[in-house]
């Protein structure tokens, strides 16, 4: 569904992604792991289109994103730090979304995590205000209302408490089994076991692995990912 | 397109500053109009003032209002919308919103007591110069990533037109003033909206006669429709220009 061919970009002189190759398919659910500053978020930025790689393309579906834009409806996207107009209120905000995005596709939207996370009471409230937590339940809330078919979460839990950050793993093993692909980035390695099937290794902006988490399991002699990918890490 | 246009707008709106900005356009209006007795002069007062600070407010609140979206800006870029869209929206709103300022600011107390060509023309090139400094704005705040830089780099771009630029016509006329120089004015004053705003008005105010020679050289081009309709059409290139860069420079930007 998403393949990306050799895409390169360099932040001055910093090889952010470099010759990074990938292909990711419908039903798959990928993690993405690596050190800090490996390119993980940059890989998720270019795939958005917020990036624009140096070389290399990315193509959805069989078309490269380079000057299509309408892929982006089947897309639901959770940013690392939800960043948005501090002066609006949730409602506004959701309501924003939702006035933008209808007229692509006619489509049902998904107020589950909405009711989940108590959002509701908090509609007024404006952006500026709201605790870290918060903000990583709407940003959730709105990679989930379109009922996209790729969700790509970036630190998804980073800031949630414990409970809501169960609320959401649950939602995204339900996406995944309605056959949806969902990328993930996480350092938590422990949540990720029961989320993902396949694991992306990234190191400097290149990619060390892709493999399905069994072959993981398998080469490392390791039944938990932390632990198989401290063996990876150690070997290197 | 329409729907972000309004969100801009909406957004705009809730900040009150653009209403504080008529409300001073009026009162500054209505305020130079009663302290002259005749309308003619008042005019002439207003221009002035105008052309200072019709600019200034132009450039800065909207190199401003674009940094402060940058997270508006990145949360529609990564949904289904044309990264031109979004610009061109982001544009339109603000220019929108200067022009509907002047024109409720400035453009009502003029129609009332100069309801004449004369105030016509200052009605339409008050808004045609806010929609230029909005687009000015826009291209400063793309090329640069860095808030206070940009904002600096819009306060010089000001500078530069509203006082540098005279500076140098005048060292020129100076330096070179054993050779003739008229002609060449008009070419030099298309250089400058702020200038080219004010050489049409003037000339409509048959005040041309204390130009000297030049003035005479001025009415000739400005006077005709044809010097009219070009330097109309220099000042629609100089809001479309800096845009049509900004746009093909936000198109590839990483946010």
């Amino acid at each position: 569904m998403i393949i990306a061919t050799n895409i390169s970009k360099k932040f001055g002189s910093l090889h952010a992604l470099n010759n990074f190759s990938v292909t990711c398919n419908k039903g798959e659910s990928i993690a993405l792991i690596g050190p800090n500053a490996s390119g993980k978020t940059t890989f998720i930025k270019t795939v958005l289109g917020m990036v624009v790689c140096d070389s290399g393309f990315i193509t959805f579906n069989g078309s490269n994103i380079k000057n299509d834009w309408q892929y982006r409806s089947r897309i639901g996207y959770m940013p690392q730090m939800g960043r948005y107009p501090e002066n609006m209120t949730i409602g506004q905000v959701l309501d924003m979304m939702k006035d933008i995005r209808k007229k692509q596709v006619k489509q049902t939207l998904d107020e589950e995590l909405i009711n989940l996370f108590e959002l509701k009471p908090l509609m007024q409230k404006r952006m500026r205000t709201l605790s870290g937590g918060t903000r990583q339940k709407v940003s959730a809330a709105l990679a989930f209302l379109f009922a996209p078919d790729v969700l790509i979460l970036d630190e998804p839990t980073a800031g949630l408490d414990p409970v809501s950050s169960e609320i959401l793993k649950e939602k995204i093993i339900a996406e995944k089994k309605n056959g949806k692909l969902v990328l993930i980035t996480s350092h938590v390695l422990s949540e990720l076991d029961d989320l993902v099937t396949q694991v992306i290794y990234m190191q400097d902006g290149r990619l060390c692995f892709h493999k399905t988490i069994e072959q993981l399991r398998v080469d490392t002699g390791q039944d938990k990912l932390a632990k198989a990918i401290a063996r990876v890490m150690q070997k290197q | 397109m329409k729907k972000v246009i309004k969100y801009v707008i909406i957004d705009i709106l809730r900040n009150k500053i653009i209403i504080a900005y008529t409300l001073f356009l009026m009162a500054l209006s209505f305020g130079i109009f009663s302290l002259e007795d005749n309308p003619a002069k008042g005019l002439l007062g207003l221009l002035n003032i105008i052309l200072i600070i019709v600019p200034l407010v132009s450039i800065i609140f909207s190199t401003i209002y674009v940094y402060n979206s940058a997270e508006f800006i990145e949360l529609l870029v990564s949904q289904p919308l044309q990264r031109k869209t979004i610009w061109i929206s982001l544009f339109t709103g603000l220019s929108c919103s200067m022009a509907l300022a002047f024109l409720f600011g400035a453009g009502i107390p003029v129609l009332i007591y100069q309801a004449d060509i004369t105030g016509f023309m200052m009605i339409v090139t008050g808004v045609l110069l806010s929609v230029i400094f909005v687009s000015i704005a826009l291209l400063a705040a793309v090329k640069t990533r860095d808030k206070a830089k940009g904002i600096g780099i819009a306060i010089l771009l000001w500078l530069y037109f509203s006082v540098l630029f005279d500076g140098f016509v005048l060292f020129l006329l100076f330096q070179f003033s054993d050779y003739p120089l008229e002609k060449m004015m008009i070419g030099v004053g298309m250089l400058n909206p702020i200038d080219l705003t004010r050489i049409m008005i003037l000339l409509k105010m048959d005040v041309s006669a204390l130009m000297g020679y030049t003035g005479a050289v001025f009415k000739d081009f400005f006077g005709t429709q044809t010097g009219m309709g070009l330097s109309f059409l220099v000042l629609l290139g100089w809001a479309i220009l800096p845009m049509w860069f900004s746009i093909r420079k936000f198109k590839h930007k990483d946010l």
